[in-house]
């Protein structure tokens, strides 16, 4: 009770907007192109679910103040493992989703770390108001970890391919907004949130991942990791989508281009630093995620550039309409969201032609 | 104003009623001042559950310690009906969690005291509520809560007929029900008003305490306004075992107030200067 509001303050523009302008010369080709990243150094395929539930059973057998709900998909948002080792402190809440995120706030009350698991399109969806008023507000001590997000939810189709998640939660004050790119990095945003006190959202996804991110790398909260130098262009992305980036990277690197690209997975709170220094050095934006292009990741660094740093900014991603049922790949490539598409959109920015 | 209490509750001996009846009916004035003060806020249900929460919170049942008011171990109170927390402030107040001078500060700029219960205002609120069919889920999870770490806290949570009509209260009733919560005792503001008129009219919901019972709960119905019948039936409800508890408590919604009783216009406007004047006069609080 009385404890401090977390303070997120985010910076909200109306200039966020598409831009095309083209750089009136062809920058000059850099002359390092170090690779940190390369998706070639694949350590087999995860769905950030299965990482979450793993580490969410790890976490069950460290800390006996971890209880877990779920709204009757345990068995697809992999909170089961969790239920099966430790069934005293784990809930199922039925096709309940409003009520789950109620008795989550009530039971982080009590002074327990909650973790809530639904499908995204429910969990911040359905129970939005919930989210709101029982855990944002009061600054409870909840985890909504979201599986099944964006359109690489593949053959459910537009019903169950929630694209609007990360808008929607990360205008919530209190609440911290994180999508992991692959399984090591789900694993750290687990131990993250569940070492530190307060409301968070972790978006997730059902389609596996190529396991890409180095064995070193760290997770930090509030902070971009840059998974590739550059000074041509700047590629964030988020989720599902950095490791389409980073092999937009390699292909830009064929043509001369040097593109840094940058893992946000703390889309909230956001590392301002880091961004404003890649506009000024690089000049140019394009941002990846599976997520409309409004209100997202995109939305987010415009957000940042136009206020510090204004530069062109293009934003990849859901163009103000539904998803469809089909492969989650297939899909990603059919809305524009693979490597060939993010280097086509990052040449157009630099003035050249894919 | 304040008392001191023992904040170990003690139910072994009846409570004086005759002394819960004059608290009670101070307590109304009190709603009545402070909405008067704060030109806004929700009279009819304030004054319809002053007997009810009254007997809650000054006949033995809330182990709590205002001194220490996150006190983990503390009995819980949720008032998922939020509109009616002028009521829970005047409670509150009397019991010393924060001086009874705060409440004519009700609902202006910098009060401690919010339109809707708000924890980070109010030392004493254990749910921030205000949106209906959300506090009985958050009391809920705080009754498994106590349950999941083997304390014996208890839960009380103040809701209402009008509220029922939100989806989310039944998926609390199936849930609470499903895990066997014995430790939550709802009570439920029965007055037949809503915002819009009757309940009848607007949204008819039969027999709510029917409607319970069929959910697995334990639930009895009283008439809200003698004590010793809610005395008796919150005693009942902390013996049950293995199911929670509802109490269907049977109110008139402006109790006390004669141009309020029963008029559905008075579930949110609050009352002017002479109209304020009137009411205390009946409660004989003021003199003509």
């Amino acid at each position: 009770m009385f404890a401090l509001r977390t303070v997120c303050t985010h910076v909200v523009t109306d200039t966020a907007r598409d831009t095309h302008r083209h750089r009136p010369a062809a920058p000059t080709p850099s002359r390092k192109a170090p690779t940190t990243v390369s998706v070639t150094k694949k350590g087999g395929d995860v769905a950030t679910r299965e990482a979450y539930g793993k580490a969410l059973a790890e976490l069950g057998g460290e800390r006996s103040d971890i209880v877990v709900l779920d709204a009757d998909l345990s068995g697809s948002t992999k909170t089961g493992q969790f239920a099966k080792q430790y069934g005293d402190r784990f809930f199922n809440m039925g096709v309940a989703e409003a009520n789950m995120i109620g008795v989550a706030s009530g039971l982080a009350s009590t002074g327990l770390t909650v973790f809530a698991s639904s499908f995204a399109m429910f969990a911040a969806g359905k129970a939005f108001e919930q989210v709101r008023q029982e855990v944002a507000l009061p600054v409870a001590n909840v985890k909504i970890c979201a599986t099944h997000a964006g359109i690489t939810v593949g053959e459910d189709g537009a019903s169950h391919q929630v694209l609007e998640d990360v808008a929607i939660m990360r205008v919530l004050p209190n609440m911290r907004v994180f999508v992991p790119a692959d399984g090591l990095e789900t694993e750290q945003v687990i131990r993250a949130v569940a070492a530190s006190p307060g409301p968070a959202y972790v978006r997730l996804s059902r389609m596996k991942v190529p396991m890409f991110l180095p064995e070193d790398h760290v997770f930090e909260i509030g902070k971009i990791s840059t998974l590739r130098a550059g000074d041509d262009i700047t590629i964030a992305a988020t989720g599902t989508c950095v490791v389409h980036a980073v092999q937009a990277a390699e292909l830009l690197a064929e043509k001369g281009y040097s593109a840094r690209v940058l893992n946000v997975c703390s889309i909230k709170p956001l590392d301002v630093e880091t961004l404003v220094t890649a506009a000024q050095e690089t000049g140019a934006f394009v941002t990846v995620e599976e997520h409309q292009r409004v209100g997202g990741l995109g939305s987010a660094v415009a957000e940042v550039v136009a206020e510090h740093a204004p530069c062109p900014v293009r934003r990849l991603g859901m163009d103000d309409r539904f998803g469809e049922s089909g492969k989650g790949e297939q899909l990603m490539e059919h809305f524009g969201l693979t490597a060939p598409s993010i280097a086509g959109a990052a040449l157009e920015l630099l003035g050249q032609s894919s | 104003m304040t008392t001191t209490e023992n904040p170990t509750p003690s139910t072994r001996m009846a409570p004086d009623f005759q002394d819960l009846a004059k608290i009670a009916n101070e307590m109304r004035g009190d709603v009545l001042r402070m909405l008067q003060l704060a030109g806004s806020g929700h009279p009819g249900g304030s004054l319809g559950m002053t007997d009810v929460f009254t007997t809650l919170w000054f006949g033995g049942f809330m182990n709590v310690d205002p001194k220490n008011p996150t006190w983990e171990d503390r009995d819980r109170f949720v008032l998922s009906n939020g509109h009616i927390c002028p009521i829970l402030y005047a409670i509150l107040a009397r019991k010393g969690y924060f001086p009874r001078d705060d409440l004519w500060t009700l609902r202006t700029l910098g009060s401690p005291l919010q339109g809707h219960p708000d924890f980070h205002f109010t030392k004493g609120v254990d749910c921030c509520t205000g949106s209906l069919g959300n506090g009985v889920s958050v009391a809920l999870g705080m009754a498994l809560g106590a349950r999941a770490q083997g304390k014996d806290f208890r839960v009380y949570a103040g809701t209402s007929d009008g509220e029922s009509q939100e989806g989310q209260v039944w998926e609390m009733a199936s849930a609470a029900a499903h895990y066997g919560v014995d430790n939550l005792t709802l009570l439920m503001d029965r007055n037949g008003i809503q915002i819009d008129g009757f309940t009848k009219d607007v949204m008819d919901q039969g027999d709510l305490g029917a409607k319970y019972e069929s959910f697995g709960w334990h639930v009895q119905s009283v008439d809200g306004h003698d004590m010793k019948a809610l005395h008796a039936a919150l005693v009942e409800a902390r013996e049950v075992k293995g199911r929670p508890q509802m109490i269907v408590c049977n109110t008139v919604l402006g109790k006390g107030v004669s141009f309020m009783e029963n008029e559905p216009k008075w579930h949110g406007v609050a009352p002017d200067e002479a109209q304020l004047k009137k009411a205390l006069v009946e409660l004989g609080l003021e003199q003509e």
